[in-house]
């Protein structure tokens, strides 16, 4: 039975923040189910009790000083806005 | 004289004795660029003015008596998703399209405070996704050994550009075999250093706990030169470990005498192009001869390995590349209110396979998805670290194809993502492991394509590869052949 949906597709492509069109929901539903398929595999091996591994090397914390120093100036970060005012990125109405 | 043949230690030797002017070694990269690059597609952006003040600079440092650093004058090619400051860094993705970076990356910085000079922004596959530069949103990049074929990816720009002799040196990145594959493909050296080695700050990032930065070069000296300089700690990357880094430069003498090398037959079973089994097989005879010992080893997960990057590494994209949403920077679609224009800005700025891979990690992250998918991916994920760690207990590197196939013709494997995932099935593993990986020319196809041989080390055990490579390069001459169509 197929586990990717088109509705499945919609859903993801929501979380995704991607507005997919029909075709493309019609293309990736075909595609991940087959790439789904295939990473089944895993459940092949047992992993009881095997830890997970986020990082290839331990990592750990680090600690320094809270020093106070220069960052990005506001102009810089804002140079490349696709749309700025009054010093803040300015964006399409959030709430109606 | 031809500057295209001399290696980057030799530049910087020359430039510093005063042999030869910066200047003079950047204009002939440039008319190299110029001359080979509307064929090729190679560069996304040549940095004609910033590369000529870079080289007058360089010229000024020395005569002023000043002394210079261990790249002077020597032209570095960048692959496109390393931050330029005020130089467009697209990242191969419409969404970036005509951004300008407000900083440079860390070995950007590293490569100017060595008196490197940098040409340009080098094609690569959408956001490093992808194994040949087809994914590029804006052109493909055609094989320097054959214009049908493709470069390999997703560095496949940076490859190219070594391959073709525009720069003696190149950065690139390395998620799952993107600086190794395109390497072997193109007939030149890449390393993918130990997860950590190299600061990552300003490489926009695919998948955090996979991806590293490193070299591309002809000879086993360059490469180490290369990676001197980029190496070390940085406190703006958390991830970029204090490990003290050596000169690598001066590990490279010793041989292969006595080497203890590991051969996983897992790497060698069905899918294993025949032409590339025996051009493995004939450098094994090189090192047995030059007095290494190759033992069996295994690595029993390996079969795993395809189907545990696909989940890790889309995962972590899925979470990178929710920053790209047309708020701060880069391209914004119109629309009337905020949440529709997330929608309509990616889903008109991202290609086919970066949506591809996004929708899949936020499937494998999702509620109901997670323990089955991404929390199992990690838990084999340690089984394959461990396979490493056991073989690696008895012997001092890994030997094996970098790549299943020489490179491919354009267009051939677009149509089916699964058969495109499988080019990376010799490298992918590394990555999952943070060990390092370095692809060395070794021989070639009877249709003249290149063929490369993967050595896999102990982490931090650069240096280690790097001198088995020098000692292969000083028997054989595969690294010396150049691309008979160019000039």
């Amino acid at each position: 039975m197929a586990e990717i949906t088109r509705e499945t597709v919609r859903k993801i492509a929501r979380l995704a923040n991607l507005n997919l069109s029909e075709s493309e929901q019609e293309l990736y539903a075909g595609q991940l189910e087959k790439i789904v398929e295939y990473v089944h595999k895993l459940k092949e091996l047992d992993t009881t009790g095997v830890p997970q591994t986020t990082h290839a090397l331990p990592l750990q914390d680090v600690w320094r000083e809270d020093e106070v120093k220069p960052s990005l100036p506001r102009e810089d970060a804002l140079s490349q806005a696709p749309d700025a005012v009054d010093g803040c990125f300015r964006v399409p109405r959030i709430v109606e | 004289m031809a500057y295209s043949t001399l290696s980057a230690g030799e530049i910087g030797g020359r430039v510093a004795r005063g042999e030869v002017s910066a200047e003079t070694i950047c204009r002939a990269s440039l008319e190299r660029i110029a001359a080979l690059n509307p064929q090729l597609k190679i560069f996304l952006a040549v940095d004609e003015a910033g590369s000529l003040a870079a080289a007058a600079a360089v010229d000024k440092k020395r005569a002023a008596g000043q002394k210079l650093g261990p790249l002077a004058g020597v032209p570095v090619t960048l692959k496109d998703n390393l931050c330029t400051k005020n130089f467009p860094t697209t990242c191969a993705s419409k969404i970036l399209d005509g951004w300008k970076p407000p900083y440079n990356a860390a070995v950007v910085e590293a490569l100017q405070a060595a008196d490197a000079v940098v040409m340009g922004k080098a094609n690569m596959d959408e956001f490093a996704m992808g194994s040949s530069c087809e994914n590029s949103a804006f052109h493909p990049t055609y094989n320097p050994w054959n214009p049908a074929y493709v470069v390999g990816g997703s560095s496949g720009g940076s490859a190219a550009a070594v391959a073709a002799g525009l720069t003696p040196l190149a950065l690139g990145s390395d998620t799952g075999g993107s600086i190794r594959q395109p390497a072997a493909l193109c007939g030149v050296m890449g390393l993918k250093p130990t997860y950590g080695r190299v600061s990552r700050y300003g490489l926009m990032a695919f998948a955090s706990s996979l991806d590293q930065i490193g070299p591309f070069a002809r000879t086993a000296a360059d490469a180490a030169l290369l990676l001197s300089v980029i190496s070390g700690h940085d406190r703006r990357d958390s991830t970029s470990t204090q490990v003290a880094v050596p000169d690598y430069g001066a590990q490279l003498a010793g041989g292969l005498k006595g080497l203890k090398v590991g051969l996983p037959q897992e790497y060698y079973g069905a899918g294993l192009d025949p032409q590339v089994r025996a051009a493995l097989d004939a450098a094994r005879k090189v090192w047995e001869d030059a007095g290494a010992e190759f033992v069996e080893v295994s690595l029993p997960h390996t079969e795993y390995c395809l189907a545990v990057y696909y989940l890790v590494a889309t995962a972590e994209a899925s979470s990178n590349l929710a920053r790209y949403d047309g708020v701060q920077y880069g391209l914004r679609a119109g629309a009337d209110n905020l949440i529709g224009m997330y929608g309509a800005t990616r889903d008109q700025g991202f290609g086919p396979e970066v949506k591809r891979r996004i929708m899949l990690g936020t499937y494998a992250l999702s509620a109901g998805y997670y323990d089955a998918y991404y929390k199992k991916a990690l838990q084999v994920r340690t089984l394959i670290q461990r396979d490493f760690n056991e073989a690696l207990q008895h012997c001092d590197m890994i030997f094996t194809p970098t790549s299943p196939t020489p490179a491919f013709k354009l267009g051939e494997r677009m149509d089916d993502p699964l058969t495109m995932y499988l080019s990376d099935i010799y490298t992918i593993s590394v990555n999952l492991a943070g060990l390092p990986g370095l692809s060395v020319p070794c021989g070639f196809t009877s249709a003249g394509l290149p063929v490369g041989l993967q050595l896999i080390g102990k982490a931090f055990e650069e240096g280690a590869l790097l001198r088995a490579a020098q000692a292969y390069q000083s028997l054989t001459d595969w690294h010396a052949r150049r691309p008979g169509n160019l000039a």
